[in-house]
């Protein structure tokens, strides 16, 4: 009971403090509306306006993205981690495209995609699973040594060990892989909604939003796009918890 | 030494060489064990206890010579090998039975075979807990007992034990110990132990081969002709601890020889 009121009490007295400051007008009520005009115009935006296709969209890119980073991520992780000295050789290329911002890379996807769906699925993509490959090739590189030899004694052939051993033994790290990931598709793109040609999603709802000073609507925008963020995570979080049930023991 | 015809050897080593680093641990060594024997290892740190049976169950290369199986490579055969560290050998994502299935499937065995031969170790080592449960949930001795399990399964060759109790308590140590003993003897399984524990060392086994420091050659060959079983009243008998002293003498030396 503790472990849901302490967080409700936390967000009650952020609301409460958002109130607070509206009564004390301590700015232009075009810029910090109130919390119930925020909610009103959010669900009316819901009900009667575009806001839940725009959910959908960013949705439906978001996961598509990560689906497609999982596919390159996880395979190309494990194989680069079973093959140490092959990892090392390409390691620098990895971590660097992992630092760059994907915002920078918006206009040579346009090049390579053009504009439309592809661009925004394939920059959120290439983040996503640049992460997730990173994290697999680790999670296979610390794999523990006696549970390699252990299966080898017991007659394991080569691709049995990765499959029987390996691909275990990294799941817990590759699961924390595929969290950054997704969140990170997120973050990318909603970014790309905002600036790549689109007419849809959460990013491109934020920007009309805040043109058409509507700002009650573009905080309740911002909003639902943490709360999606937020339960991305939580999701994975608890597929950990279910799936990788012996990690750290 | 005692003679052992090619024919009785379980396990033949002959002209062994291994280096690490331009150092030399093995040079030119060679062991007969024979089989149903029980051969415990012992000698001082880093004189290559577990380095010799890692290369016997091919996990380490040999640098020249050979290891045979009455004629066969470790490829050929059948081994079991239990590791000191049971946390990092079992599988934590498969149940505790899995585990000792594992080693039965890649041997492509039928199902009702599997089934069989599970229920016969579950009977022979008088399992009580509950094999459907995950390692992680299980106390360390019951992990290493399911470790040893999933070794004796495939029936092995040899069976190859790198200090199996160095990670449990003494009362857990005297109790896995004792059901060992019977089940070894009773499936007369060749056996080599690597121990650190003198003590455990003559109680489980048949011979005792004490190592000198590097390059390893025999400094003892102590055959340990105590009856079977062995309980923990025999740890004060007058022939084992003639035994005792003997080995710790022999110890005593071949470390201040070096």
């Amino acid at each position: 009971m503790r472990a849901l009121w302490t967080p409700a009490l936390g967000a009650a007295g952020f609301i409460g403090l958002w109130w607070l400051a509206v009564l004390l007008r301590l700015a232009d009520p075009v810029l910090l509306p109130s919390p119930l005009e925020t909610f009103n115009d959010t669900a009316h935006a819901f009900t009667h306006g575009p806001l839940l296709h725009d959910l959908w969209r960013t949705v439906t890119r978001t996961v598509l993205a990560f689906l497609v980073a999982c596919a390159i991520g996880v395979p190309l992780g494990l194989l680069l981690g079973a093959k140490e000295n092959v990892y090392r050789a390409v390691e620098f290329v990895i971590d660097f495209f992992r630092s760059t911002p994907a915002s920078a890379l918006f206009p040579l996807f346009l090049i390579l995609f053009g504009v439309g769906e592809g661009t925004k699925i394939a920059v959120a993509a290439f983040g996503a699973a640049l992460v997730i490959l990173f994290n697999a090739a680790y999670g296979v590189m610390n794999a523990r040594r006696t549970r390699l030899l252990a299966a080898r004694v017991m007659g394991a052939r080569p691709l049995r060990v990765l499959f029987d051993v390996l691909l275990w033994e990294a799941m817990p790290q590759i699961l924390v892989g595929m969290r950054s990931g997704v969140s990170l598709a997120l973050v990318i793109v909603v970014v790309a909604e905002m600036f790549i040609g689109s007419t849809d999603g959460l990013g491109q709802r934020v920007i009309i939003a805040q043109s058409l000073f509507e700002s009650a609507l573009m905080y309740g925008v911002i909003f639902v796009a943490g709360a999606l963020g937020y339960l991305l995570n939580l999701a994975f979080l608890l597929a950990e918890k279910r799936f990788v049930h012996w990690a750290g023991k | 030494m005692s003679e052992i015809s090619p024919r009785q050897a379980a396990l033949s080593v002959r002209g062994l060489k291994k280096a690490f680093g331009g150092v030399a641990v093995y040079d030119g060594f060679s062991l007969d064990v024979k089989r149903g024997d029980i051969l415990a290892v012992f000698g001082p740190n880093g004189c290559g206890k577990s380095t010799l049976i890692n290369m016997a169950a091919g996990l380490l290369p040999v640098d020249a010579g050979h290891i045979l199986y009455d004629g066969q490579t470790v490829d050929e055969v059948r081994i079991g090998y239990v590791f000191q560290n049971y946390r990092e050998a079992l599988f934590p994502w498969r149940r505790s039975a899995e585990n000792i299935r594992y080693p039965l499937r890649r041997m492509g065995l039928r199902p009702a075979e599997i089934e069989a031969r599970l229920e016969r170790l579950a009977a022979d080592f008088r399992v009580r807990f509950d094999l459907n449960r995950y390692p992680y949930e299980l106390s360390g001795g019951q992990q290493q007992l399911v470790s040893i399990m999933r070794a004796l399964a495939v029936e092995p060759e040899v069976l190859f034990l790198d200090e199996p109790f160095s990670a449990l308590d003494y009362e857990t140590t005297l109790s896995l110990r004792s059901l060992l003993q019977q089940v070894l003897k009773a499936r007369r399984t060749t056996t080599i132990l690597v121990s650190h524990d003198l003590e455990e060392s003559i109680v489980l086994a048949d011979r005792i081969l004490m190592l000198t420091r590097r390059p390893t050659t025999v400094a003892d060959d102590v055959a340990v002709a105590l009856p079977w079983p062995r309980e923990a009243a025999m740890l004060s008998a007058p022939e084992f601890v003639a035994i005792k002293a003997r080995c710790l003498e022999t110890f005593t030396r071949a470390v201040a020889g070096a």
